[in-house]
């Protein structure tokens, strides 16, 4: 076997030495601080680019937040434009509706008034009519015609005991 | 194969001289062997600086390659060693390049094989040997011997099993060494004996035709787990040394 000639076994053990040695410092020279330098700049970026992506996800978080809170808010004003709309149209028509009614009850009274002054004037014009009538029979049946006072309140001991009795 | 009167299949292992360089008695010939050394010294070196040259934030193909055999001896360590290792890389690393480029040079047809040379499988394994030994005594003083005393040992058995202990730790060179030689050296004489068959059997050689492209496949993955072998290997005496047993 040509291996166990030792004859070679200098020179292969020198090549192997100088070559050997010379590969170990071309990877500790070389080698090992490119091959780390550009997987830490790798690994640098996947970072940098890992918390940018973290940052933009906060960003729009903040913004998917003060867009809730704007869509609350406009809600709520919303809300309090509706209740104050109504509480508007509520008062006016209850306003109105009292207006009404005033108006209503002062005519109504108005109108009473009248009636009440109508009936008075009615009651006088009979009572002045019942007292003629009756100083007119009077003269007719004792010849002898007493004074409208006398009659005038005759009268209306009458017919202020009809009142009385329950006529209006 | 067919090299002049080479129909042994031991010829492949042949030393021949290049450029003859004798100091006196001293024969430092530059020889294929040389020439195979330097070709893995030159590849790797052009692998990895070619690979790494662009340095480029996404990586192509050869950085990709590059940086997976960085990321692999990295794991490695980590899983044998732990934080510890990392001083240990360079010399795990640059181990592994050159044993893995020396035997899948030595695949390809014509070319030669230093790995399968038991003076330099040993020479590598001894470095390794003595380096853990020193790197031990350095770390734990005398206290390293009771790395040869197995934990929980009864006694009475320390006289049985403290010789046992120092032979397998002697030992370790040359199983190191001889792993690797002998596998190279039985890959190669194998291909090269099923080989001659080829030429022999004429139209039934496309047998053992096929069986050499078969065997030379299983050589590439053999190529690739010897020189990983010796480098876990290595990993697991430093382990050893620095944290005993």
């Amino acid at each position: 076997m040509p291996q166990l000639d030792p004859s070679n076994y200098p020179s292969q053990l020198f090549w192997l030495v100088v070559t050997f040695v010379a590969l170990y410092f071309v990877v500790v020279k070389a080698v090992l601080p490119r091959i780390a330098e550009v997987m830490e700049a790798r690994q640098d970026k996947i970072d940098d680019d890992l918390k940018a992506a973290a940052e933009r996800k906060e960003e729009a978080e903040a913004v998917w937040a003060d867009y809730e809170q704007k869509q609350r808010e406009s809600q709520d004003r919303a809300r309090d434009f509706l209740k104050t709309a109504h509480d508007e149209m509520a008062a006016e028509s209850t306003r109105q509706n009292d207006a009404l009614t005033a108006r209503l009850a002062e005519q109504n009274a108005a109108t009473e008034n009248n009636i009440k002054a109508a009936k008075q004037e009615a009651m006088a014009n009979l009572n002045q009519t019942v007292v003629e009538v009756t100083a007119a029979a009077t003269a007719k049946l004792i010849g002898e015609r007493p004074s409208d006072e006398q009659v005038g309140q005759a009268v209306q001991a009458v017919v202020g005991q009809t009142a009385m009795g329950g006529r209006d | 194969m067919a090299e002049s009167g080479g129909h042994s299949p031991l010829e492949q292992f042949v030393i021949k001289d290049i450029v003859p360089l004798r100091f006196g008695d001293l024969d430092l010939s530059f020889t294929n062997a040389s020439l195979f050394m330097v070709l893995t010294l030159i590849i790797v070196s052009v692998f990895l600086i070619g690979g790494m040259r662009r340095g480029a934030m996404v990586p192509g193909r050869w950085q990709s390659m590059a940086e997976l055999s960085y990321e692999f001896i990295g794991g490695l360590i980590r899983d044998t060693v732990g934080q510890e290792g990392r001083k240990y890389f360079p010399l795990i690393f640059t181990l592994f390049m050159f044993i893995l480029l020396g035997n899948l040079l030595g695949m390809i047809p014509y070319s030669f094989t230093f790995t399968s040379q038991i003076i330099v499988t040993f020479a590598l394994a001894i470095v390794v040997f003595i380096g853990v030994t020193i790197l031990g005594f350095v770390k734990h003083g005398m206290h390293f011997f009771s790395f040869f005393v197995p934990p929980g040992a009864p006694l009475y058995m320390w006289p049985l099993l403290i010789p046992i202990e120092i032979i397998s730790y002697l030992s370790r060179p040359i199983s190191l060494s001889v792993r690797l030689f002998a596998n190279m050296l039985a890959g190669h004489t194998l291909l090269k004996v099923i080989a001659g068959f080829i030429a022999v059997l004429g139209v039934a050689g496309i047998l053992p035709f096929a069986l050499v492209v078969a065997l030379t496949g299983l050589e590439i993955l053999i190529a690739f787990l010897q020189a990983y072998v010796f480098a876990i290997l290595t990993c697991l005496y430093i382990n050893d040394a620095i944290h005993l047993h």
